[in-house]
């Protein structure tokens, strides 16, 4: 049953992570996964980048390039940002709060392979006929009017890897509130805990509407009902409030972890208690609440009247609040602390000018009336990427180097680490940062190219050249994980030193119960106080060694969303009347995944348990 | 079980307590299910008595949420403790919904 230690073959280890429930391997799966969509979206920018580095460019066409656009961006936030912020969740929040595992493992496992059978599917369509090409909005009449397949990938790929993404976010949502160790008050977990928290709960408030609009968009096309269609009746308009209504809570969804992450990775190496704690919390709710309140700034333009527009500018003008809090907060958490400039660290402080960056062009549009100016702009695009990836990318980075330790019990190299921040901070910045003049110019977004001679061609150069520094960034970060990986040096028990929270108190390799023993928390950086007080063992523990309950790994999961992955391509060819074979694969599909669940339902799986006396003799526990 | 057994059996006090709880939550789920019955009757008997609709859809609205409140306070037991997470949770997206709905019968043009 157990075992750690033990030397797999290259099968069976791919067969325990085709079936594994573990919150850990869940974690790496995540991780995997993101990158390499990452990788994907990557490339399909520096085909966006390369080309508009001159004007008149005939790189791609016309109607390549609104499919790479239109990729890029849904790769991005939906298979690349999410998943890997989802890595990290499950990496390290049911070890934050002191948990053996999240609360429903097999949902756990579920929601990962909804995502990644989603991100299959959706990118599936380069090689069946074109990728999706109305952009990652999908504005409606014109989604409507894309002829091909195209936009039914984009709506059942992201049909099913949402249902992936609500699952992951309910399943967190009963981890934090119903798993916490004894001891673990709200207000005394880490910021990580906290933002997972909101997060998720934004998740399920905001998925819905998304999922209500993609059916609609699903229905329009397939079987010709008129949701978005204004000649029979429909409205447009409707398609993009429902977009909106989950793109704007799907930015804080993106963001607020990263948040976390960064709370966490300034109070390690401020090696301070983080400035503010409840004042953070405070924010973090606010921001989550006032998401839902701004959805139309993204459609200032579309005529909702000056009514309308007021109270929305006014609102998002009003997020601005707790986010300076925060600023704040990490500002006062570094200023007297003991600081360390490790890679995360780095990462960090580079984050904060950038976010603000991207922040203060956000409350520029605010404005409704200098919306009107800078929409469809490519202000609008260096306002995005300065928030994504000054703000998420960055913690994603910044996290991949901190809690590397405590996923593979190995350290990514510091130098190689630092070297990768300058190629990718710099990159960034000459990437993005002449975006805001281009638009200010009046260089629209999403054109395939334009005519030389308008001032335009030397930022459009300067920032090829920016991206392409950032993709060595990337490179060089994967050597670094390649290198490490070779070199295989356990990283031991909290390799940073300064570890606060009880994820770092944990034995390294962390064990697959995670807790021998549940942490009895006696404050805000358990950890921390446990080290101050001289504890050798990290941790207080709030019960004697007792047998341990764990799930059994099921291949469930993966059956049940291969089962919708293949019923979508039976609805996806449904309206071509030559193709008389999608209704059987729409109904086998369906047939798997229902078979899958009816077996789910009917078969007793209790689990099983790890025995004290197996407990005692196990070396996992000393270090 | 992941812990040892403990077996505990409950004191003579612990058990009258958990029975008077009993008879209470019991008493008010009958009293707040015949309020129910008797607010669906006046609503029925208004449309019966062919009152103004004026009147009669305002009053029905009003006896909905009130059975609304009632389902969630008494047959969910929110008046009870341990509850509030749910509360919270069904409060935030009641208001979100608000607001959505707001949106869509004010600013939706056609």
């Amino acid at each position: 049953m157990s075992s750690t230690a033990k030397k797999k073959g290259f099968g069976a280890t791919i067969w325990d992570y085709l079936t594994t429930v573990d919150h850990k391997k869940i974690a790496i799966l995540y991780l995997i996964a993101g990158t390499f969509f990452f990788v994907v979206g990557g490339i399909e920018a520096m085909l966006i980048r390369i080309q508009l580095a001159k004007p008149d460019n005939d790189f791609v066409s016309a109607g390549l390039f609104n499919e790479i656009i239109t990729m890029h961006g849904t790769t991005m936030i939906f298979l690349a940002a999410m998943p890997l912020l989802f890595a990290f969740m499950n990496a390290a929040v049911p070890l934050q709060i002191g948990a053996r595992d999240v609360a429903f493992p097999f949902l756990n496992s579920l929601g990962f392979w909804l995502f990644l059978f989603g991100g299959i599917f959706l990118n599936l369509s380069w090689f069946l006929g074109g990728a999706p090409d109305a952009g990652w909005t999908s504005y409606a009449s014109l989604s409507l009017a894309s002829p091909g397949h195209g936009i039914d990938f984009y709506a059942l790929g992201l049909q099913i890897s949402g249902a992936g993404t609500l699952i992951a976010g309910i399943n967190f949502l009963v981890t934090i509130i119903n798993m916490r160790a004894p001891g673990m008050t709200y207000m005394r977990m880490p910021l990580f805990t906290w933002t997972t928290f909101v997060a998720s709960a934004l998740i399920l408030f905001a998925f819905p509407p998304l999922t209500v609009g993609l059916f609609f968009m699903i229905f329009d096309r397939m079987f010709d009902a008129n949701f978005f269609d204004h000649i029979n009746g429909g409205n447009t308009v409707i398609w993009e409030h429902l977009f909106w209504i989950f793109g704007h809570p799907e930015v804080y969804i993106l963001v607020l972890p990263a948040f976390g992450l960064f709370s966490e990775i300034f109070a390690t190496f401020a090696r301070k208690r983080l400035f503010g704690y409840s004042s953070m919390v405070f924010a973090t709710i606010l921001i989550g609440f006032l998401g839902f309140m701004v959805w139309a700034h993204h459609m200032f333009t579309v005529g909702l009247g000056p009514t309308a527009n007021a109270i929305f500018a006014v609102a998002t003008m009003a997020i601005a609040v707790p986010t300076g809090m925060k600023v704040f907060n990490w500002l006062l958490t570094i200023w007297g602390g003991n600081i360390k400039v490790t890679t995360p660290m780095l990462y960090a402080l580079g984050f904060i000018p950038s976010f603000v960056a991207g922040g203060v062009t956000g409350v520029m549009q605010a404005s409704a009336p200098l919306d009107y100016q800078l929409h469809d702009s490519y202000f609008i695009v260096a306002h995005f990427h300065y928030v994504i990836v000054g703000g998420i990318v960055l913690a994603l980075f910044a996290s991949a180097h901190y809690y590397w330790p405590l996923m593979f019990n190995q350290m990514l190299n510091e130098t190689l680490g630092k070297i990768t921040f300058v190629f990718f901070f710099i990159g960034f910045h000459c990437t993005f940062f002449v975006q805001h003049f281009l638009g200010l110019m009046g260089m629209p977004r999403r054109v395939f190219t334009f005519m030389g001679g308008q001032g335009w061609d030397q930022f459009n150069l300067i920032s090829t050249v920016g991206a392409f520094l950032m993709a060595i960034g990337v490179i060089l970060l994967v050597v670094n994980v390649i290198i490490t990986a070779i070199k295989n040096e356990p990283a031991g028990r909290d390799p940073w030193k300064d570890g606060r929270t009880l994820e770092w108190a944990i034995p390294q390799p962390v064990p697959y119960y995670n807790f021998k023993q549940t942490p009895l928390v006696r404050g805000l950086d358990t950890f921390w106080i446990e080290k101050m007080e001289g504890n050798k063992e990290g941790m207080t523990y709030a019960e004697p060694i007792s047998d341990i309950h764990m799930p059994n790994n099921s291949f469930i999961p993966f059956m049940i969303s291969l089962g919708l992955f293949v019923a979508a391509f039976g609805a996806l060819y449904h309206q071509d009347t030559d193709k008389t074979w999608s209704i059987p694969v729409l109904i086998i599909g369906l047939a798997i995944t229902f078979a899958s669940m009816i077996t789910r339902s009917l078969k007793d799986d209790l689990g099983y348990h790890i025995h004290k006396e197996e407990l005692m003799n196990e070396k996992g526990g000393k270090h | 079980m992941s812990h040892d057994v403990e077996a505990r059996t409950r004191s003579k006090h612990e058990y009258e307590y958990a029975r008077k709880r009993a008879n209470q939550g019991m008493r008010n789920q009958v009293t707040v299910f015949a309020i129910m019955i008797f607010l669906t009757f006046i609503a029925f008997a208004a449309v019966q008595a062919g009152m103004s609709a004026y009147l009669v859809a305002p009053l029905i609205l009003l006896f909905a949420a009130v059975q609304v409140a009632l389902q969630l306070y008494y047959f969910m037991h929110w008046s009870e403790k341990g509850h509030g997470m749910a509360q919270f949770f069904m409060y935030s997206a009641a208001f979100i919904a608000f607001t959505m709905i707001l949106a869509f019968v004010t600013i939706i043009w056609w």
